[in-house]
């Protein structure tokens, strides 16, 4: 039986690799897997995203790993189309065999894999802004970004405090536009704010005066208007040229140095709610997230350049990810989920995170800093 | 009464970029019959180009001048390495070739430029100009003007020069003006070359007011198609109308009735048009060749 005696020699080598495994460097590697938009449409959001997870995911190996698991980065890029997302987590989950996901840049990507990653059981932390994402709560699926939701509960208590009763919304043809304008629909009534003015506009247009002239015959006392890209530039350079003299808003959407330089200025005065990165040498040096995020600018524009508040959610990400897995102390999805929920007074760059069974997102409004420009400058308000 | 005003004027001004953008289809529309669909890429290429010239410390009109002479070299080469080397294609498959190469010249301007958004200075001071209670910029008059100077050369170019009325030769009958001793070729790259500089003045006049991105020209040159198509296909005055009607018609359209439905409302208008006038307000309709 010589095959028999084979198969004896066989287990008992391998038996001992694996006691000598224990101890020695080779340590079952984190498998991470991740699908941003690095290209497309929403790639101002995917490519920070995708430089910060690997830049961090580097540094961590260079110094020996989580508790000496090294990280293994598997990355896609989905174009921003949800599509290709769902294929890409279906080969993360079935081909690379990921012990954590971490990704889906747009809302919609993410929405469009929430039902995969809960039948394959594999803990997933969305990079996405939708409130929908986590209400209600799915057993797998965390986020770091702040919602489109909080955004305008941020607005509207600024509005009350100045005693802003009426105001005219202007919104965007897009996902983020549409979905914070139900927000602020749903939500004005109760923070006792009338909309006196709904107006939508494309977002690939260059003119917004018709919109504007309507709301100017209205008795609004604020604009707002929530959107990104390059029409909220528009949208307040053209109320300047009509010569419209109202608090205008906006939302978190246009929180990046590119809205200040094309609308000059006719950005000054605007007020948005903003991740507290952008003004993070104006926070008080109590402020426990201070050094958090000048270490994260510092070493992002080290390396690639202006920083953005969008790679600081897949810093909160990998880091809650890693975190949960010290404490796991093992590779396992299950293990790795049950810690991440219990992420507690977690500084992040978006905020301080404290998650729990019915909050997969952990952060509370005060994460959201009210910001005015000034002279072409963020200020922090509050 | 306010508001109508600032709602014309607003669609004088949108109105006035589509037709600046739709003037250029018609020269190589005339040339060939060809709708280019890589129409706004050369408005956009024009717009990037004198942006990142003037970032580099080149003086602004030079920035221009350059960047004009960059659209048009680019365009030769669409003609001289796309078009002529599938000089059998129909007409259909050499639109098909605009489209391939307006994707191309998109992703071309992503690695270039990368994905930011930029805008130019305007050219002018920027002091709103009031009329009554509605205002504009001076930067739109700037881009009505540059209009009105482009319809004027497209139109003399057409009419009154050998090169223009050559070209148009070769849109009749390519075999017939061949043999009455005009070079179809090099006319043909000529009409691209022109094709694209017009769109570069395009982009340079629309850019401080809309700003520009690599992705900027899709949404401008199908509008630019929506106008020229309304007004009638290859004839300049109509490029103009077309844009014009189409501006107001969104501006009015959003003011009066919903803004959410602004472009819902323009295209039915045109879609209206175009079934009781298939060939545009002032196109000539299809004339029968035997």
């Amino acid at each position: 039986m010589r095959f028999n005696k084979f198969l004896v020699l066989f287990s008992i080598i391998s038996f001992m690799m694996f006691l000598g495994s224990g101890s020695s460097f080779a340590k079952k590697p984190l498998k991470i897997g991740s699908f941003l938009a690095v290209t497309g449409p929403a790639s101002f959001l995917g490519d920070p995203e995708l430089k910060t997870l690997q830049m961090y995911i580097e540094e961590i190996n260079a110094k020996g790993g989580v508790d000496g698991h090294k990280i293994e980065f598997v990355h896609y890029d989905t174009k921003g189309k949800a599509k290709e997302a769902k294929n890409f987590v279906n080969r993360l989950i079935k081909k690379d065999r990921v012990d954590v996901i971490i990704g889906g840049t747009t809302s919609g990507n993410t929405l469009a894999v929430i039902d995969i990653v809960q039948r394959a059981k594999v803990p997933f932390i969305s990079l996405a802004g939708s409130i929908k994402i986590v209400e209600p709560v799915k057993k797998w699926v965390f986020k770091t970004p702040h919602t489109d939701k909080m955004a305008a509960q941020k607005i509207f208590e600024d509005m009350k405090k100045r005693g802003i009763t009426k105001i005219a919304l202007i919104t965007g043809n897009g996902g983020f536009d549409k979905s914070g304008r139900a927000q602020c629909l749903a939500l004005a009534p109760k923070y006792g704010i009338k909309i006196v003015a709904d107006e939508q506009y494309n977002n690939s247009d260059t003119d917004m005066t018709t919109q504007l002239t309507k709301i100017r015959a209205t008795d609004a006392q604020a604009i707002l208007n929530f959107g990104f890209g390059k029409a909220p530039a528009i949208v307040v350079k053209n109320a300047k040229q009509l010569g419209i003299n109202l608090p205008i808003y906006e939302s978190h959407g246009v929180a990046s140095k590119k809205f200040i330089e094309l609308a000059g200025d006719a950005a000054n005065g605007v007020r948005l709610p903003a991740a507290a990165l952008i003004v993070a040498d104006q926070l008080p040096d109590t402020d426990p997230q201070k050094k958090v995020l000048l270490d994260y600018k510092k070493k992002f524009e080290a390396k690639y350049g202006p920083v953005s508040t969008f790679g600081g959610h897949a810093y909160d990400a990998l880091f809650i990810v890693v975190n949960a897995v010290k404490r796991a102390g093992v590779i396992d999805r299950a293990k790795i989920r049950d810690e991440i929920e219990k992420t507690k007074g977690f500084v992040g760059t978006g905020g301080v995170f404290n998650m729990s069974p019915t909050d997969h997102l952990g952060l509370g409004l005060d994460a959201f800093k009210m910001i005015e420009i000034q002279n072409g400058k963020w200020k922090l308000l509050y | 009464m306010d508001q109508l005003l600032q709602f014309f004027i607003s669609g004088l001004t949108v109105g006035s970029i589509y037709a600046l953008v739709a003037l250029g289809f018609s020269i190589i529309y005339n040339a060939s019959d060809v709708v280019n669909f890589a129409q706004g890429e050369f408005v956009m290429i024009g717009a990037m180009s004198a942006i990142f010239m003037l970032k580099a410390g080149i003086p602004y009109p030079l920035a221009i001048f350059l960047a004009i002479l960059i659209s048009a070299t680019v365009g030769l080469c669409l003609e001289k390495f796309a078009i002529e080397p599938a000089k059998r294609a129909t007409v259909v498959s050499t639109i098909i070739i605009t489209i391939g190469a307006s994707i191309f010249l998109r992703g071309a301007a992503l690695l270039i430029w990368g994905k930011d958004i930029y805008g130019l200075p305007p050219f002018t001071d920027n002091t709103p100009i009031h009329i009554g209670r509605a205002t504009m910029l001076p930067q739109n008059l700037w881009v009505m003007l540059g209009t009105a100077f482009l319809v004027i050369v497209v139109r003399y170019f057409f009419d009154k020069t050998r090169v223009g009325k050559a070209i148009l030769a070769c849109s009749y009958n390519k075999k017939a003006a061949y043999l009455v001793g005009i070079n179809v070729k090099t006319m043909l790259l000529i009409a691209y070359g022109l094709s694209a500089a017009l769109g570069a003045v395009a982009g340079v006049l629309i850019a401080p007011i809309t700003f520009m991105t690599y992705g900027a020209g899709v949404m401008l040159g199908l509008k630019g198609f929506c106008a020229a198509i309304l007004g009638g296909m290859g004839n300049s005055m109509g490029a103009v109308l077309g844009g014009l009607i189409l501006g107001i018609v969104e501006t009015v359209g959003a003011g009066f009735i919903s803004s959410g439905y602004k472009d819902a409302i323009a295209f039915f208008v045109i879609l209206l048009v175009l079934f009781f006038k298939p060939s545009g307000i002032l196109g000539k309709g299809e004339v029968e060749r035997v």
